[in-house]
């Protein structure tokens, strides 16, 4: 089906928005099944774009798009993209858009010709996954920043995605969600990408980590999470690694 | 921004096919808005309080749902008695009030809360996802129940934008005034909001579109009706009717 394992290749991908320079110029990147990626780059680098190019929400201007060893260009090819890579998006009251969280979660299997039993099912053991279980019924627009979080990932995960494109998932959240989002991300048995500019969360959820400069995913930088000793500095604000 | 507080009490109406309800309520609003006989209207009055009473909607939460109604009501009477051609029937300094008009107050008045009083106590004991899922029930079109739902879901979110820029206008200062400075920030104040809308709007598109929506919405929800359910539904449209022949053999 594909080779040497690469699921998504993107080839010299140039996106831009009008009156701007490039976002994205000339982007080259091969992700392979098992990969556990992180991206890093500043505000405005084209992290968002690049996830919104790969599920055809935005059409590169040029270059060419490959995934699970087909080429897509047409909305048609993409819908079938859509079933097996999953973006969880930056902010989740754009994700969340159904009353309660069932209805949310069940809305992909659904989708995707699911009977509503089977639907229902799904999210109820996706919810169960993720130490959601009893969420059910809530109304996902009174849950808190985390919960909502957490739910998106359950509605994104619901639809059994072969990759998961992950854009900024921390933001908002507060230490102990964070931890539980890695907790979730390593226990994964998916291939994600994943895009932040918190370096400890990458450190910890990905393999590789490369950066994003002028509009291009730069392999010199590329790094490979290790470990370091390091002196503690005590104070206020003490460095605990997320650790309580 | 939206309370459900009578939701939650417990009583026979709080437990019918919701369905029912809707339809109950429906079906009453239609007679009673086109009869004009004040016996009968007074019959609608007592029926809707009987059902106020057995869905078991506290007087105070009654009374102070009616109370906008009855605001513009209070206007009617201020206008309707002059206003309206017939027989006079009193005068007020120079204006004269005509038994027509009086009347017709009457009517006006009986009928609103009759129908407001219905309303509350059948469609506010309903939850308002329920209600939409029984409003896809009723096969009314797709469209309207899902920018209900969708109302229902962002009225939050944008409630929540809303007060966020109202924030930053306070925290430099701002204070409303009489001036052409304070039109000109509530323009931008709602301009943004639209704008903001707009954009959200486009991005909760895109994400149902990661998620495999193709203009097609599954409802989770089934609703089954018990014989309760039935027999209450025939034994309102029963009396329903009976209030619309009433008025019918009384007009003839």
């Amino acid at each position: 089906m594909d080779k040497n394992g690469v699921i998504i290749r993107l080839a010299n991908i140039s996106y831009g928005y009008p009156g701007r320079s490039p976002v994205l110029d000339g982007l080259d990147l091969s992700f392979r099944r098992g990969d556990h990626l992180g991206l890093i780059g500043s505000n405005g680098s084209g992290k968002t774009t690049l996830f919104h190019v790969i599920m055809g929400l935005l059409k590169p201007s040029s270059g060419s798009i490959e995934i699970l060893g087909k080429v897509v260009s047409e909305e048609k090819d993409f819908r079938q993209v859509r079933t097996k890579v999953g973006l969880l998006f930056q902010d989740a009251d754009d994700q969340l858009f159904s009353p309660t969280v069932l209805e949310d979660v069940a809305f992909g299997p659904l989708n995707q010709g699911k009977s509503r039993q089977e639907a229902k099912q799904i999210a109820e053991e996706t919810l169960r996954s993720l130490g959601l279980a009893g969420f059910e019924s809530r109304i996902t627009h009174k849950l808190s920043g985390g919960e909502k979080r957490l739910v998106s990932l359950a509605a994104v995960l619901a639809m059994k995605p072969e990759v998961l494109l992950l854009d900024e998932p921390t933001t908002g959240l507060d230490d102990a969600t964070e931890r539980r989002l890695v907790d979730v991300l390593r226990n994964l048995d998916v291939s994600y990408l994943l895009v932040s500019h918190d370096i400890d969360f990458l450190m910890e959820t990905t393999d590789r980590i490369s950066c994003m400069v002028g509009g291009k995913i730069s392999l010199d930088d590329e790094s490979i999470p290790h470990t370091h000793i390091h002196l503690h500095k005590h104070g206020k604000h003490a460095h605990k690694h997320g650790l309580e | 921004m939206i309370s459900e507080g009578f939701v939650n009490t417990d009583s026979f109406v709080h437990r019918l096919d919701p369905r029912v309800k809707i339809v109950v309520a429906f079906l009453f609003s239609v007679v009673v808005a086109v009869c004009k006989d004040i016996m009968v209207l007074t019959w609608a009055i007592g029926l809707g309080l009987a059902i106020t009473i057995v869905s078991r909607v506290p007087a105070r939460e009654l009374v102070r749902r009616l109370a906008p109604v009855n605001m513009f009501v209070v206007f009617l009477w201020l206008f309707l008695p002059f206003t309206v051609p017939g027989a006079p029937m009193f005068s007020l300094g120079g204006l004269v009030g005509t038994r027509e008009g009086v009347s017709y107050a009457i009517q006006i008045t009986m009928k609103s809360n009759a129908i407001v009083a219905v309303l509350i106590a059948l469609v506010a004991s309903t939850s308002i996802l329920t209600f939409g899922h029984a409003l896809h029930e009723l096969k009314i079109p797709q469209k309207m129940v899902h920018l209900f739902f969708f109302t229902y879901r962002y009225i939050f979110v944008i409630h929540r934008e809303y007060l966020r820029l109202v924030g930053a206008l306070k925290i430099r200062g701002f204070s409303p005034g009489t001036n052409f400075h304070t039109y000109r920030t509530i323009a931008y104040l709602v301009g943004m909001l639209l704008v903001r809308s707009s954009d959200r709007a486009d991005r909760v598109h895109n994400a149902m579109l990661c998620r495999g929506f193709s203009g097609r919405l599954y409802s989770l929800s089934e609703f089954s009706l018990r014989r309760i359910d039935v027999i209450s539904l025939i034994l309102m449209t029963a009396l329903i009717l009976a209030l619309g022949v009433l008025e019918w053999t009384r007009m003839a």
